[in-house]
């Protein structure tokens, strides 16, 4: 079991949903996030006084996912989100040691799917 | 005191009434500027309201110069049949004087800034602020004006054609919304929809405001500044203060209420943003009668501007497929429109429901044609330039971002995480 986290452009959340759910992944969690790779973050003025690094809004997805779906699931986010430019984003893969569903009590792969 | 001496205290004081009252009218109409700047930056995202509202300040602030310098005397100056030609920069008035003149241009700026700013939420969230600063010139130095010429020159030195064939619009439903409204249809068709509006369907999307809080202050802003603008325009401290006032809450009301009724059927639930552009579909559409309309006339008329307004809003969005924002198109171009015909069924002297046939009617339709036909074409010449010379458009990426940071560099939210994923 795989826990997929994927940092991506806000506006891009919309797209990579649509792709995910065409592969039949459509469990996951979404939360805003800041923050700055190599993009730098942006530059900005206030009353004459330049403010140099900001830190850029993302959006973070985790998904938790069985072995089989890995793939699937990175590269879905991957067409979802590419633009081919700097900011884009990043996918990190962590393994997962278990998964609970609290309704039913499931455990592992039952309850991930 | 002799009779005579106490007739010229009472001409001399009247005067003066008029004079205060025409001025405290000017500055309600001023606080309109807060009213749409707080409408608009309401009805649209966070990331763009930095933009929103230097839009809102800017277009008043040059708006006002272009009309001291050019266009106070191709509106009121003597009229060669087209413009006025004389006047302009309030030339020949007494510096040092309290001439008629200083009230009368105040009261007249403050309209003219109103159409100007009406076109900055249809535009709003994609366009260039240097495009829009081009833009502000051309309304308050030409298009206002000259419009303007045509039906009210008269007030002052000149004298138009519309008011030769007897048109009324008594505070400007055509003069001032209409005009403004045309406009922000042509810069919003030049412009194109905002990116996300429409899905690969082709089907509208909805992009919802950031702040109705902030929306309905601006509503209730603007209705309070439109007791000056309706009331003000007799320039006149007498009971007919009242009378106007009157007919422009009543209008204002029932506006509030159909939109709302019309809102609940066809969307299941009474709409806030819908019921507030509906105050404000009942304001615009009394302004051309509220001198002379009845009470029950005032509601027939906001009642159907509250229904009109709904059913525009709509129609723009899904079939026309034209990106406005904040119903500008609707309230004060379309509302404009039927208010200013509703002057030819409702007034009381000469209206269709009064005995008076048909005239009036077509008096008024002359004049809604004639303001479309002006403002929408120069309109679409006006901004198709702007487009081919400084650019119209923000790029695609700096849409996304937000105009505050692009245009501006500065979030007006800034310690807040405001996060959007359109």
């Amino acid at each position: 079991m795989k826990l997929v986290i994927a940092y991506i452009q806000p506006e891009k959340l919309n797209d990579v949903k649509q792709v995910l759910y065409e592969r039949g992944i459509f469990k996951m969690s979404v939360t805003n996030s800041l923050g700055c790779g190599q993009q730098k973050g942006f530059h900005e003025t206030y009353r004459g006084v330049d403010v140099e690094v900001n830190l850029l809004k993302k959006v973070r997805l985790e998904i938790a996912v069985n072995e089989e779906y890995l793939e699937q699931t990175i590269e879905g986010i991957i067409e979802g989100a590419r633009t081919g430019e700097i900011g884009d984003g990043k996918i990190f893969v962590h393994s997962l040691d278990d998964v609970v569903r609290i309704r039913t009590g499931e455990r592992g792969h039952e309850a991930i799917g | 005191m002799d009779m005579q001496s106490t007739s010229e205290a009472l001409t001399q004081l009247q005067t003066n009434i008029d004079i205060v009252w025409t001025c405290l009218a000017a500055f309600l109409v001023f606080f309109m500027q807060a009213g749409f700047a707080m409408v608009e930056a309401g009805f649209t995202r966070a990331k763009n309201s930095v933009n929103i509202i230097m839009k809102n300040l800017l277009d008043f602030s040059i708006g006002s110069i272009a009309f001291f310098i050019v266009g106070f005397g191709l509106m009121f100056g003597v009229t060669n049949g087209f413009f006025g030609t004389t006047d302009f920069a309030l030339s020949g008035v007494d510096w040092a004087g309290p001439d008629w003149n200083f009230t009368f241009l105040i009261f007249q700026t403050v309209f003219a800034g109103t159409a100007a700013t009406i076109v900055s939420g249809a535009m709003a969230e994609r366009t260039k602020f240097k495009a829009y600063l081009v833009y502000s010139v051309f309304i308050c130095a030409f298009i206002y004006p000259v419009f303007g010429s045509w039906a009210w020159g008269g007030l002052l030195n000149g004298g138009g054609w519309l008011e030769g064939i007897g048109f009324v619009d008594f505070a400007g439903s055509t003069v001032v919304h209409s005009v403004g409204g045309w406009l922000a249809l042509a810069g919003a068709i030049v412009l194109g929809p905002r990116i996300g509006k429409y899905g690969p369907d082709g089907k509208a999307r909805a992009i919802p405001g950031h702040n109705i809080t902030l929306a309905a202050l601006g509503v209730f802003i603007l209705w309070f500044g439109w007791f000056g603008f309706n009331a003000g325009s007799t320039n006149i401290g007498d009971g007919e203060i009242g009378r106007i006032a009157v007919t422009t809450n009543l209008s204002a009301a029932m506006g509030a209420v159909m939109a709302m009724a019309t809102s609940w059927v066809l969307s299941k639930k009474p709409d806030g943003s819908m019921a507030l552009n509906g105050a404000l579909a009942g304001l615009v559409a009394i302004t051309a009668g509220c001198y002379g309309v009845s009470g029950y006339g005032a509601i027939a008329i906001g009642g159907l501007a509250g229904v009109i307004v709904v059913l525009s809003v709509f129609a723009i969005d899904r079939y026309l497929k034209v990106d406005d924002p904040v119903g500008a198109v609707s309230v004060h171009g379309v509302c404009g429109a039927w208010g200013t015909l509703a002057v030819g069924l409702f007034g009381i002297d000469g209206g269709l429901f009064y005995g008076g046939g048909l005239h009036q009617l077509g008096v008024q339709a002359i004049g809604v044609l004639a303001a479309f036909a002006w403002a929408f074409g120069v309109g679409l010449g006006i901004f198709y330039l702007i487009k081919l010379t400084v650019g119209l458009r923000v790029s695609k990426k700096e849409e996304i971002r937000g105009l505050d940071v692009g245009e501006h560099g500065m979030e007006a939210y800034s310690g807040f995480q405001i996060f959007t994923t359109s």
